[in-house]
């Protein structure tokens, strides 16, 4: 195919990029676009106009640099470049995007041409088990704009590209996790840095050079705990130039593998005499305000979640063991005893001398509170008494849904979704704000109401649930079983003496069959459902209850609603656990109108809750009232419907079969598109409702 | 077909006499513990993950009891007649063929039942007679109470890792067993017992337990369960025949307990991290 010409390539710019109005000057990003090769042109002008979906500003900053890079870089490199901008510009707004669009120098420091760079997105989940595995405090990973870590979670570049061959840039990004992670695990997080660093006329400087000891003494200590890494960490060194200083050499010696954080305090004073620290490529950024910030948040926190579950386990001790416990004038005294040989963190618990085995909860607080402090500090060893602390303090409280929307908007105790953005053809990581919330329970007449009304349909309901029951089975005839199937002895034993073949078919064998299935039901609470749709749903809901109890299969009611990404609303209304109760019946009946039919999340988080259900079948079934909609925003129309065709195609991948039924009239020109990937039933009266929903979950799990 | 030269040895259970001692590390006082409950006729169940030296203990024990040791590993298609017995056809009569079970009650051997919580629920129900003080087996085909004779010793094992509802043991099979727990021997003794099972050095040993530790500490987070302690010795034999240790350790280790490539690819950075 030939490239396109400039003025083709100006024409589609101007129409993606609006220039009629926004006035971006094109002609140059055109120009160096039409030097390139067919297959390059055709990335580039996608992404721009993928991005132009976005924001058409961010699409011209990425035209006007991309042309240079499709010469440098892995077209993958670009592409997570790409997603990185509108990820940022998702989560921080123009600017911070702008800001990377801008430094996009620092971010790929390349010394080969086309190199293949190692993603986050690809690292991250090697490298957070990787993490995990290393003792310690359990790290998170996070993606971010440098190395660098606050004892909580490691903060990794969206793209490592410093070598040619992706497996050296991956091996460098494990080389950074591995070095972040001996901060924490070997006590460099211990000390107030800044504060130490403060003491000296040029505080920023002493921190240049108190991470640079840090780096040596680390690294001597890698040496000895992960050997296999430090061999890759000094390979990778030496090709990217990391060179030590010949002034440097005499401290450097001081800090072997055997040195601690106070050893590098102690060397700060000379190091800062020393020529600047010229840094590793491994190194990544030391960042004193956030590991004391997360530190501040945490000690208090751990101090009361450890008292209290030593005290818990006293008592828990006492009761076992009434005889051994200390008598009353006797104080409890538990003592911890670290042991750190072959660099296995161990930490042995004893009360009052006898050891005791904690479990795996107060081992891993035992062990954070061992690397704030290189100790447990006497005073967490006390048991906290009666009512002493507030359980907010120790408890992570399920926050208040309604509650974070009072004052300052916060995303706290909320869970995060994707959400598939067509115009992107991309996900906006964490873009929807969800929270599960209570249905208000109402006691009133309808449940009894709704049983006597459709009495007669409820039986046959019941009758024809209770037939699908699977039964045990006599099979009888087998090659195997518990007993001898006598008639088929008796046919044997005469044909053979008939002289014909005997058969071996001589036994009978219990099947017992039973049904292993899981169904999550997700019923539409937007407003539009007011009136008689809301209605037949919860005279639905009831019916299929009352079937569903005599099946015996475990299921779940969540209804949905929302207003914008950020208010994003799961309504409980049974959950796979629950009995049904009166309880249940009553939060039936106050499933109200809510707000819009926001639905990707909705089945997201439902698909997740059924993936953490054991079960041999699972299903999900969503009753709605018509296409994906939002308030004032791009969810409206065929974004919305692709999101939701997106979350179903998920579901469906991880193995769960999901149905839809709906009673919007419309529905014919979108349905197949959107419900591709589930099995759908559009009804056409809403009164059909109730039988029909029984119906089709009967002919789903038959 | 004439079967007179192949090595092959019929099953008789009631004959399988432990005559070497096997070789094995006490964590705890268990040894003293299953030997009271043997003197006083109570059955004994074996709790902790798999891999950890529950098989091997009862071994040592049958060594050390001089009796025969009789295991059933359970499946979740195993029935009660598995165990006890059934009628067969044989030349168009019916004869009846003891079980393993019957066969431990008759010799007073050792029954030991391994993983009981795969077997069926009914399954567990025909144990019960056997583990309280009746120590008597109904054989409700023949008719007959068969009472066990003094020698007789039933052990069960069950790993509470699983924390499936579906794989529990109910109260009223698990409340009839003296309850001895295992789990993976402490550092120290774990590399003895890989040192000497694998015929390693105890500086391979020990990163080999070090790695252990390591995929333990990933437990919960993707993985079901850490490598056991009978992993490490498989790695342990692939070292000492001259396998590349990080090989070793993805075959032996990192394969054997995880399928997911995100894991298998995790746990391969950390044992090259370490050798």
């Amino acid at each position: 195919m030939a490239s396109l010409t400039q003025a083709e390539i100006e024409a589609l710019l101007d129409a993606w990029l609006e220039v009629e109005f926004t006035f971006h000057n094109v002609s140059p990003v055109a120009q160096s676009l039409c030097e390139l090769d067919r297959g390059g042109q055709d990335f580039v002008l996608d992404w721009i106009k993928r991005i132009a979906t976005t924001h058409i500003t961010l699409a011209f900053n990425f035209a006007k640099r991309a042309p240079d890079l499709i010469q440098r870089f892995d077209k993958r490199v670009i592409e997570a470049w790409a997603v990185h901008l509108c990820d940022t510009y998702d989560r921080a707004g123009m600017y911070a995007a702008l800001d990377i669009a801008s430094s996009v120098g620092n971010f790929m420091q390349q010394r080969h041409d086309h190199a293949a760079g190692a993603l986050f997105e690809d690292s991250a989940p090697v490298l957070g088990n990787f993490v995990h595995g290393l003792s310690g405090r359990r790290l998170k990973l996070e993606e971010g704009e440098a190395a660098w870590t606050d004892g909580e979670k490691i903060v990794l570049p969206a793209i490592v590209a410093a070598f040619e061959s992706r497996i050296d840039n991956f091996k460098l990004t494990k080389a950074m996790t591995a070095f972040l992670w001996a901060q924490t695990r070997f006590g460099s997080l211990r000390v107030d840095i800044a504060s130490v660093c403060a003491e000296y006329p040029d505080p920023a400087r002493a921190l240049t050079q108190f991470h640079g000891l840090e780096t040596l003494r680390l690294t001597a200590r890698l040496a000895r705990e992960l050997p296999g890494l430090h061999r890759d960490m000094t390979r990778l060194g030496a090709d990217l130039g990391d060179r030590l200083d010949q002034s440097w050499s005499k401290l450097a010696q001081q800090l072997d593998e055997h040195a601690e954080i106070e050893d590098s305090l102690a060397l700060l004073g000379r190091a800062y005499a020393l020529p600047d620290f010229v840094p590793y490529s491994y190194q990544g950024t030391l960042n004193p305000e956030a590991v004391a910030a997360a530190r501040a948040a945490r000690l208090e926190k751990e101090k009361a979640r450890l008292r209290v579950k030593l005290a818990e386990m006293m008592e828990e001790q006492q009761r076992r063991k009434p005889e051994s416990a200390p008598g009353a004038n006797e104080q409890p005294r538990f003592e911890a005893k670290s042991d750190e040989t072959d660099g296995r963190l161990d930490l042995e618990l004893t009360l009052n001398d006898l050891p005791i085995a904690p479990p795996d909860d107060v081992k891993q607080l035992m062990t954070s509170v061992f690397l704030d402090f290189g100790e447990i500090p006497p005073e967490y060893l006390v048991p906290a008494g009666d009512g002493e602390y507030d359980p907010s303090l120790y408890q992570d409280q399920p926050a208040d849904p309604d509650a974070v929307w009072q004052g300052a908007y916060h995303e706290e105790g909320a869970l995060l979704y994707p959400e598939w953005d067509m115009g992107r053809q991309h996900y906006r990581k964490n873009w929807c704000v969800m929270r599960e919330k209570e249905v208000k329970p109402v006691h009133d007449d309808f449940p009894r109401q709704t049983l006597d009304k459709h009495a007669g349909l409820i039986k046959q309901l019941r009758k024809s649930f209770e037939a699908m029951r699977d039964e045990n089975r006599l099979l009888k005839r087998q090659v195997q079983g518990d007993e001898v199937d006598i008639d088929a002895l008796v046919e044997a034993l005469a044909d053979s003496r008939d002289g014909s073949e005997m058969s071996d078919r001589l036994f009978m064998h219990m099947h017992r069959a039973e049904r292993n299935i899981a169904v999550a039901f997700m019923v539409d609470m937007s407003g539009s459902t007011k009136g008689w749709i809301n209605e037949a749903e919860r005279e639905a809901l009831l019916l299929l209850c009352e079937a569903l109890e005599r099946l015996g299969d475990r299921y779940a009611i969540y209804g949905f609603s929302g207003i914008t990404r950020k208010r994003c609303e799961l309504f409980r209304v049974k959950t796979f656990d629950e009995p049904y109760t009166d309880e249940v019946k009553a939060r039936i009946s106050g499933i109200a109108p809510q707000e819009y039919t926001r639905m990707g999340f909705a089945i997201r988080h439902l698909s997740k809750l059924l993936n953490d259900v054991e079960a041999r079948t699972k299903v999900l079934i969503t009753l709605s009232d018509g296409r994906p909609d939002d308030y004032f925003d791009a969810y409206r129309g065929p974004y919305g419907i692709e999101d939701t065709r997106m979350a179903l195609l998920e579901a469906r991948r991880s193995g769960i079969h999901p149905f839809c039924i709906t009673i919007d009239k419309d529905a014919r020109d979108y349905l197949p598109h959107m419900y591709g990937a589930a099995r759908y039933v559009i009804l056409d009266d809403v009164a059909q409702l109730p039988a029909k929903v029984a119906d089709v979950y009967r002919k789903l799990t038959h | 077909m004439d079967t007179a030269h192949s090595p092959t040895h019929s099953l008789n259970p009631e004959e399988h006499f432990i005559r070497a001692e096997p070789y094995y590390e006490p964590i705890g006082d268990e040894i003293a513990i299953f030997e009271a409950a043997y003197q006083n006729k109570l059955p004994v169940l074996l709790k902790g993950p798999t891999g950890c030296g529950k098989t091997r203990f009862m071994e040592y024990m049958a060594w050390r009891l001089k009796r025969p040791l009789i295991t059933v590993s359970c499946h979740d298609d195993l029935t009660a007649s598995d165990l006890v017995g059934r009628y067969l056809v044989k030349g168009g009569e019916t004869v009846w063929v003891d079980g393993p079970l019957t066969r431990a009650v008759r010799v007073g051997g050792i029954c030991y039942l391994d993983e009981i919580v795969e077997a069926r629920k009914d399954t567990m129900v025909v144990i019960h007679p056997l583990a309280d003080d009746r120590r008597a087996l109904p054989m409700e085909k023949l008719g007959q109470l068969l009472e066990a004779t003094d020698d007789f010793c039933l052990a069960i094992s069950y790993n509470p890792g699983y924390q499936s509802v579906l794989k529990d043991l109910k109260q009223s099979t698990r409340q009839r067993f003296v309850a001895l727990e295992f789990d993976y021997p402490a550092p120290e003794l774990e590399r003895r017992i890989v040192a000497n099972e694998a015929k390693v050095d105890n500086a391979m040993a020990d990163k080999l337990v070090k790695f252990a530790h390591m995929t333990r500490n990933l437990k919960g987070s993707g993985l079901d369960e850490g490598a056991s302690t009978r992993l490490l010795v498989h790695a342990g034999k692939l070292i000492a025949s001259s396998v590349d240790p990080v090989v070793a350790c993805q075959s032996a280790v990192a394969q054997a307990v995880t399928d997911d490539p995100d894991m298998l690819a995790a746990i391969q950075e950390l044992s090259a991290s370490l050798f």
